[in-house]
């Protein structure tokens, strides 16, 4: 029996904590406690990062998804929204087809966590790097910086192009 | 002793919780949302894998930067669509959007 280390209890806590968010995300009937739920999702995730030692990432997931997606997101629900608040995010009223999307997402998950248990996976117990930062940006900026451009470009086309689609074609 | 078969299962969770959602719901909105827990399950993959094999190298993180800007981009235009779609219909149940339909 091994010794169970204040990490692994951090990681547990931190785990249920993402899969609860997670759960009562797609389980709630109201649309804004769904989006709610996903804040706090992306929170936990961002607290699996720190645990992983990627402090970076987990700052770029607080400030890009809980802090502009997750606007994105309330402002998009605040827009679209009408009728009573806790009929706005059902599920499929055909029960056939929510039982074969429970069906498909179980069976999945459940091939990949048994694929996953029965597989040794290696596991290297080194250190990790000490200028995790410095080293990012150095291959950010040398070694992959075409896809560092194409990124850019990228986010660039979709925010003109998000506005274009939704400021909507003028009638004549 | 927690390792990267932990962190792949809960990541595994996230993406079947995901799963659910996309294939379950009936709201638009609601099923970006869940594709977004979908990408950050993929994310936690990366860092993990980096994190427990490749430890003096930072690649995996490089990789999860780049979802991160893949998924702002997606759900920006995703968002969009939704609204534009939004202003013909008033609605955005994915049942009424039978607009390519004859």
């Amino acid at each position: 029996m091994s010794m169970v280390t204040i990490n692994d209890m951090a990681f547990v806590c931190i785990a249920l904590f993402t899969i609860l968010s997670a759960l009562g995300m797609v389980l709630s009937r109201n649309i804004v406690h769904s989006a709610l739920a996903l804040i706090m999702t992306f929170i936990g995730v961002a607290m699996l990062f720190f645990h992983l030692d990627a402090g970076f990432l987990g700052l770029v997931q607080i400030l890009v998804y809980a802090g502009a997606i997750s606007v994105l997101i309330i402002f998009a629900i605040m827009l679209v929204m009408h009728g009573e608040p806790n009929q706005t995010n059902r599920f499929n009223p055909s029960l056939g087809t929510h039982l074969w999307g429970a069906y498909i997402a179980l069976l999945m998950t459940a091939g990949l966590v048994a694929a996953i248990w029965f597989s040794g996976l290696p596991e290297v117990k080194g250190r990790t790097v000490e200028d995790a930062v410095g080293l990012l940006a150095e291959l950010l900026l040398g070694k992959y910086v075409i896809a560092f451009e194409v990124a850019a470009v990228l986010l660039l086309l979709a925010v003109v192009g998000a506005i274009i689609l939704a400021r909507g074609v003028e009638e004549k | 002793m927690i390792g990267l078969t932990h962190y792949m299962i809960l990541s595994s969770l996230l993406f079947g919780i995901g799963v659910y959602g996309v294939l379950s719901k009936r709201n638009a909105v609601a099923i970006l949302m869940s594709v977004e827990l979908m990408l950050n399950a993929v994310n936690i993959n990366f860092v993990a894998i980096n994190r427990f094999i490749n430890p003096d190298q930072v690649v995996g993180q490089l990789f999860a930067i780049v979802v991160i800007v893949v998924a702002a981009a997606e759900v920006s235009v995703g968002l969009a669509l939704i609204i534009s779609i939004y202003r013909h219909r008033k609605s955005v149940n994915l049942s009424d959007f039978n607009l390519l339909k004859w």
